[in-house]
């Protein structure tokens, strides 16, 4: 893609660099704080604080909500929520210093804008039941898990990336 | 606030939210500089374009838990006392699958959506609200999932307890299936055909 203007825009880091930045930053915090970092933490506190809301008797008999809600503080207040803040700042600056930063819709050529925001949300939502169902997702679950060695951790690491493989086929066309 | 465990020394329990808020910052600039906010990158992985999500994924796993092993054995962390992801076997496996569809289907996962959130990808926004659906649908159909969710439970194993094989085979084993995977993955890279994005 040279004929975009910004060229460094798609420059990443080498990748080696990342990750081994990446697991010194999970050293620390597991040093710091006894656990390992979290996403979907944050975003199940969101749904949970929504719904309270909206319907706070419908919350307060679900089996499920129940389990995070205190008479006393909201569910935001809590680690993980703190950390996805930091997570949007600290992707924010960094794209800032690459010039990143633009509103588009990212897509294969070969599919439209519409197709693939489609396909976002189908995915989003599939992430979504499939980090509850396993008790956290790639960072919570894979990639903390695996850190300390968790048979969890593998086992749902395994799972994302097999199940990935075995499905690709049938997405190809709107990634190659 | 959750209680934090800390380690040889004390910090105040109103500095949790700061702490939390700086480790992310510094897990949203790797992630994001390591080139995850881009949904075309992290799909590579599945079609052999781009390996930097193998490779990122690896090098953090492997790094990480020599790191802790290592600061176990000097003393300045005990292992015994850190938070082990709690093994719910049949939850992680089909989890997990939904979660493998999830990513080939929308290109990103939970964190990385964050990262595409914030330099303005409108397919990261349009997956985070995909995100808070699933979650909302899973919360709705709790007595379905349920079974799932709380059946097969084995506690917060590690490799050791489930194999009973030593720790530092282990992390030894798995460093070097992660380099031959880093090998292969560049092999694999070289003869498939170059997708630009």
């Amino acid at each position: 893609m040279n004929t975009e203007k910004n060229t460094n825009s798609h420059i990443y880091w080498n990748p080696y660099f990342g990750g081994f930045l990446l697991g010194i930053i999970i050293i620390f915090t597991f040093y710091l704080t006894g656990r390992g970092l979290g996403a979907s933490g944050a975003m199940k506190s969101s749904v949970v604080t929504i719904v309270d809301k909206v319907a706070p008797t419908h919350a307060e008999n679900n089996a499920y909500y129940s389990q995070f809600l205190n008479e006393d503080e909201t569910p935001m207040n809590t680690w993980l929520v703190f950390e996805a803040l930091g997570l949007l700042i600290g992707a924010f600056i960094s794209g800032s210093l690459a010039g990143r930063i633009r509103w588009r819709v990212q897509h294969s050529p070969k599919i439209s804008s519409k197709r693939r925001l489609v396909f976002a949300l189908i995915g989003g939502i599939l992430f979504g039941l499939g980090a509850q169902i396993a008790r956290g997702c790639t960072s919570g679950a894979a990639l903390s898990g695996m850190a300390v060695l968790s048979s969890g951790g593998f086992i749902t690491m395994l799972a994302i990336f097999g199940t990935g493989y075995l499905v690709a086929y049938f997405f190809r066309k709107n990634w190659i | 606030m959750e209680l934090l465990i800390f380690n040889s020394m004390s910090i105040a329990a109103s500095w949790d939210s700061i702490i939390a808020i700086c480790i992310g910052i510094a897990f949203g600039f790797v992630l994001e500089s390591s080139g995850f906010s881009s949904s075309r990158k992290m799909a590579g992985v599945f079609y052999g374009y781009d390996f930097a999500v193998l490779k990122v994924f690896f090098t953090a796993a492997v790094v990480a838990v020599i790191g802790i092993y290592y600061l176990d054995y000097l003393g300045y962390v005990d292992i015994t006392k850190l938070y082990i992801h709690p093994t719910y076997v049949w939850g992680a496996i089909i989890g997990g699958a939904i979660m493998g569809v999830g990513f080939v289907a929308g290109g990103f996962c939970p964190g990385t959506s964050l990262c595409g959130v914030a330099i303005g990808k409108i397919d990261a926004w349009v997956y985070l609200v995909g995100l808070l659906i699933g979650i909302f649908i899973f919360s709705e159909l709790y007595a379905f999932f349920e079974p799932i969710y709380n059946g097969y439970s084995l506690g917060n194993v590690t490799l050791i307890d489930s194999f009973g094989w030593n720790p530092y085979w282990i992390i030894f084993i798995f460093s070097i299936i992660a380099i031959v995977a880093f090998v292969v993955s560049d092999i694999v890279r070289k003869k498939i055909k170059k997708v630009f994005y």
